[in-house]
């Protein structure tokens, strides 16, 4: 049982000329293992900048809030402690790293998550499954991580690092976007897998409701000017379909 | 730097056999002006040649290996030395190593010849002519090792159809200084692959260079450098097009760490009018480390006609990219392993390519070794 809960988290990027800019501006929300949560929202509402800060990346700062898994304070937490407590993103745009290989990048993130190196066979055989699972070609466990990969592969990518680190609490940034029907498929049957595995949650973030048809969110939260607007089951997610986010725009712009 | 506003392909236009041909550099001069004159031991200033560098050849069964002198009218015959330095070490060697690898011969394993230095305290100089008669083939590791205060020249005569690979190990003691011209002349259809591999040393500088003698003639050099607190490592290198339809490719990388590590690499490219049909690329990535390093990179590309294939060149020097870091980060790996995998990832790519497996293995050692410190 895991709970990541975010509390009034302001985010601010970029200390420029131009001074620091307010993203975030009070963030509220608890995701507990065994549920499934969706974020929509505008571009540019600031949903992958939630999905940073969560993971830590450096360019974000966090000016007020709190963030806690199981009560530990993320926030204190590096990037790669926070991986290693259970958090895991799936990025939007998935980073390429040259030189370094498919296999020996999960090999070496496995043994961090885990504490300890798995045995190159048993690893081997893991990693081929879990490929084979995703349609992913064999021949990728070669290649240099993201390197040349199409935005397809990249993101199949991200959800066979899912599968195989098994995070407590995993949060899907645009993962859909990008994806022909096939592939959203095959990677809503990851998370899914993901899902079903026990005792994680998912926060699945997107702009579209196409991929909610294959993964069924229990709560949908509408993301409009750095803020959680709204907030419903399901058929939020319908309403959001044929409406779109324009009436939010406009509040997230006047709040 | 005020200096250099003529041409490249008259940079390179002097050469001589004889030491006074050249003045003595005084820093100012654009082939001198990134090298630290003072820790050159007076190799520029006609320092005596009283060391020594021990040469051992470990030779594949087709290769013949001779130990000749300098009257041994092989010697010379490719290249004519550029600088001071490299006329100085033509004029003062007394022993040259030559190999030759027969017509139409494959050499079944490396040729190793061991450089090895026992006193950096007094100059040594050095030969070795490698002669590929045409459509043989053969790989040959010069590993340089110990303490030295070495120059040398080596030629490479690569034959019509003939294949080379050479690999070049710079695996000095932290007080050798070593100054070497490697230079390559290629025949019809002949490749050559040069790969210079920096670690060790106070003041190493390698100028490896390529001629084309016909077309067809096809290069590919290479280099891996690690330059580690004060030291300096230095590669300049020449590619002179002056016949149609010939390849070359360059990519050098190097890491920096520490206070006064300092990397410089001059890529000149020559396409002269004749050179019609050239087909080339050079690059060079500088990845720092640490504070207190420098780079000078420095490609140049002359292009004296219209007619090429294709023609390019690419500098980049910068620090490890966060974005990099961050995403193997998010995947649970420590900042440190990250850093290493990122070190490792970017020069590995080139490292991957070494074909002795000796050697491979030792330079991934030596990048492990480094990324330790
Ligand atoms: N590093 C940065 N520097 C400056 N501004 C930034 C930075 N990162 C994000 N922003 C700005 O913050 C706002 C929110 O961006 P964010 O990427 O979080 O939006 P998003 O909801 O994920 O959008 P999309 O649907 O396009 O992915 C945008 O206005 C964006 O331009
Ligand atoms: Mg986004």
């Amino acid at each position: 049982m895991a709970t990541l809960e975010i509390r009034d988290l302001r985010v601010s990027v970029g200390d420029g000329s131009d001074g620091a800019k307010e993203i975030l501006r009070g963030v509220d929300l608890t995701v507990r293992s065994g549920e499934t949560h969706a974020i929509m929202g505008p571009n540019g509402s600031g949903k992958s900048t939630l999905a940073y800060a969560i993971a830590g990346h450096p360019k974000y700062e966090i000016t007020a809030g709190t963030v806690t898994l199981d009560g530990e304070d993320v926030l204190a937490m590096s990037v790669d402690e926070r991986a290693r407590a259970g958090l895991f993103l799936a990025m939007q745009y998935p980073v390429e790293v040259p030189g370094v290989s498919v296999s020996n990048f999960l090999r070496s993130a496995v043994t961090a998550v885990r504490g300890e190196a798995p045995k190159l066979r048993v690893f081997t055989k893991e990693m081929k499954a879990a490929m084979d699972a995703l349609s992913i070609d064999p021949d990728f466990a070669q290649r240099s991580l993201n390197e040349g990969f199409s935005g397809g592969e990249k993101k199949r990518h991200e959800i066979l690092q899912l599968e195989m680190l098994k995070p407590k609490i995993a949060v899907l940034d645009e993962t859909d976007s990008g994806l022909d029907v096939d592939a959203l498929k095959v990677v809503s049957e990851g998370i899914n897998r993901f899902g079903a595995a026990g005792d994680t949650g998912v926060l699945l973030i997107t702009h579209y409701t196409r991929i909610l048809r294959y993964v069924r969110p229990e709560f949908v939260h509408v993301f409009a000017g750095g803020r959680i607007v709204e907030e419903g089951g399901p058929e939020l997610a319908e309403v959001l379909e044929n409406e779109g986010y324009e009436k939010y725009v406009k509040a997230g712009a006047s709040s | 730097m005020g200096l250099e506003t003529k041409p490249l392909s008259t940079l390179h236009e002097r050469s001589s056999y004889d030491v006074a041909d050249f003045p003595v550099p005084t820093g100012r001069e654009e082939e001198w002006r990134f090298t630290p004159l003072r820790r050159l031991r007076d190799l520029h200033k006609g320092a005596e040649g009283l060391g020594k560098a021990l040469v051992e050849v470990e030779a594949a069964p087709e290769v013949k290996v001779e130990r000749v002198g300098r009257d041994d009218p092989r010697l010379g015959r490719a290249y004519v030395p550029g600088d001071r330095v490299s006329a100085q070490a033509y004029a003062a060697f007394t022993e040259a190593t030559v190999l030759t690898v027969p017509k139409e011969a494959v050499a079944s394993r490396p040729t190793v010849l061991r450089i090895n230095g026992e006193d950096a305290g007094s100059a040594a100089y050095g030969h070795t002519t490698v002669i590929v008669e045409p459509f043989a083939q053969a790989t040959v590791v010069l590993a340089h090792r110990g303490s030295a205060t070495y120059a040398d020249n080596v030629e490479f005569v690569v034959g019509d159809g003939a294949k080379l690979s050479v690999i070049s190990l710079q695996d000095w003691e932290d007080d050798s200084v070593h100054l070497s011209h490697q230079h390559a002349r290629l025949g019809r259809d002949a490749s050559f692959t040069g790969f210079v591999v920096s670690l060790g040393g106070d003041l190493v500088r390698i100028a490896p260079s390529v001629a084309y003698d016909a077309p067809g003639g096809d290069a590919e050099l290479y280099g891996v450098y690690f330059v580690d607190a004060g030291q300096h490592l230095e590669h300049r290198l020449l590619v002179d097009h002056a016949v149609p339809h010939c390849r070359s490719r360059v990519d050098y990388r190097g890491a920096l760490q520490g206070q006064d590590a300092h990397a410089v690499w001059i890529g000149d490219v020559i396409i002269r009018a004749e050179g019609e049909g050239t087909d080339t690329y050079e690059l060079n990535r500088n990845l720092v480390l640490t504070d207190g390093t420098r780079v000078d990179s420095v490609p140049n590309l002359e292009i004296l006609t219209g007619e090429v294939v294709g023609a390019g060149h690419a500098s980049a020097s910068g620090r490890l990219d966060d974005e990099h870091l961050f995403y193997l980060q998010a995947r649970g790996i420590p900042r440190d392993e990250a850093r290493r995998m990122v070190v490792r990832g970017y020069l590995g790519q080139l490292v991957d390519r070494i074909e002795v497996d000796e050697v491979r293995e030792k330079v991934r050692a030596a990048i492990e070794a480094e990324l330790d410190r």
